[in-house]
């Protein structure tokens, strides 16, 4: 197993970068949800917030670096037994999942500074603020972060329900192929 | 000379019956922002937590002569709530406190008022907030009133009262020390011309 990307497998940093990333995203969806339902008093209350923040910039820093890196190493080519509407399907797919993953990213980023706060990252550093003081920044930023979320995990699942799909109808690679098999 | 002046005191009181009521009507100044809807609560029963309305609108009438049929009316843009914190406005403004969305407006109808004497009145009206229609009281101070130096007419007044969040329909729990909010009002119109 190789580290870069070749024609046939994927290399094992992409393959870290992507599972790190999908780690991440439940992660986060799971406790966006869940920290805003948490009692005043819970112990959780201001913990779950800031690990969401600092996780989420450490999330987008990753895709940053990632998409560079697709950049640079590129993909392997896919299955021959994938058709060219498969192909162009996920193509579009993986696409909307990069553009959600930003947009859901830099929509929380505009909540928290939306008064010229910075966010604090694990308390080691703090990205500051650059766009705010808007009308309501922070309920426009909000509503549009919370569906844009719903969004990507609907199309996550529809994203593993394909990998799935392939693995146990198709009977082709493309699970394997991510996990490095 | 009897006459005379049993006539000028005739003319005296015509003049005065067919002058036109003293009552005015007086627009709180928003423009000038010279008129402030503030709120305070205790922060786990450690220290207070301030903030106000930015948005509001309202006139009043007052009567110098008959200060009891004073009547007033504002009407408050609950989303303009702003405590110097955006994620804490924006809870503010959720389904957890005042659910802006549902209930954009708050506003406040007098019924009564009373003055008690050295500035100091009672006033009573209908508060709306958050969907509920509650009977509530002020404590008020009046506070000034004459011309100001732009050839306006002012009057100002100071009120405030506690809210019990509760009866209101604000069921979120903050812990014991922070179930009521305390208002301060502070108004000042500009007489109609």
């Amino acid at each position: 197993m190789h580290w870069r990307t070749t024609q046939d497998h994927w290399g094992w940093l992409s393959i870290i970068i992507h599972w790190l990333t999908a780690l991440a995203v439940f992660g986060l969806f799971g406790l966006g949800l869940w920290m805003v339902s948490l009692d005043y008093y819970d112990a959780w209350y201001r913990k779950g917030p800031a690990l969401h923040k600092s996780i989420g910039i450490f999330l987008f820093s990753l895709t940053l670096l990632r998409l560079i890196w697709r950049r640079i190493e590129g993909k392997p080519a896919p299955l021959s037994s994938h058709s060219a509407r498969e192909r162009a399907i996920a193509r579009h797919v993986h696409s909307l999942l990069y553009l959600l993953l930003i947009a859901v990213m830099l929509c929380g980023y505009l909540i928290s500074t939306a008064d010229g706060r910075a966010i604090e990252v694990f308390g080691w550093f703090a990205i500051p603020a650059t766009v705010y003081g808007f009308d309501k920044q922070e309920d426009i930023a909000g509503l549009i972060h919370l569906w844009l979320a719903v969004t990507l995990i609907s199309l996550v699942a529809l994203h593993a329900l394909a990998a799935i799909k392939h693995h146990v109808f198709d009977k082709d690679r493309t699970l394997q192929r991510m996990l490095g098999l | 000379m009897k006459k005379t002046l049993l006539t000028t005191t005739l003319v005296l009181a015509m003049s005065v019956l067919a002058l036109p009521s003293q009552a005015a009507d007086y627009d709180i100044d928003i423009k000038g922002a010279h008129a402030f809807i503030q709120f305070r609560i205790k922060h786990l029963g450690y220290s207070w937590l301030l903030g106000r309305f930015n948005k509001f609108s309202g006139q009043f009438n007052y009567d110098e002569k008959n200060p009891n049929a004073a009547k007033i009316e504002v009407n408050i843009d609950t989303s303009s709530i702003d405590s110097n914190h955006a994620e804490r406005d924006k809870h503010l403004r959720s389904k957890d406190f005042l659910h802006v969305s549902k209930y954009p407006t708050a506003s406040f109808v007098s019924t009564s008022f009373r003055e008690t004497g050295k500035g100091k009145a009672v006033l009573k009206g209908k508060l709306t907030l958050h969907g509920v229609t509650k009977a509530i009281t002020l404590d008020v101070d009046h506070v000034g009133h004459g011309a100001d130096p732009w050839g306006g007419y002012r009057r100002g007044f100071a009120g405030s009262t506690t809210l019990i969040l509760k009866d209101f329909g604000i069921k979120r729990d903050l812990g014991p020390a922070s179930r009521s909010v305390e208002m301060f009002l502070s108004i000042e119109g500009v007489r109609r011309k």
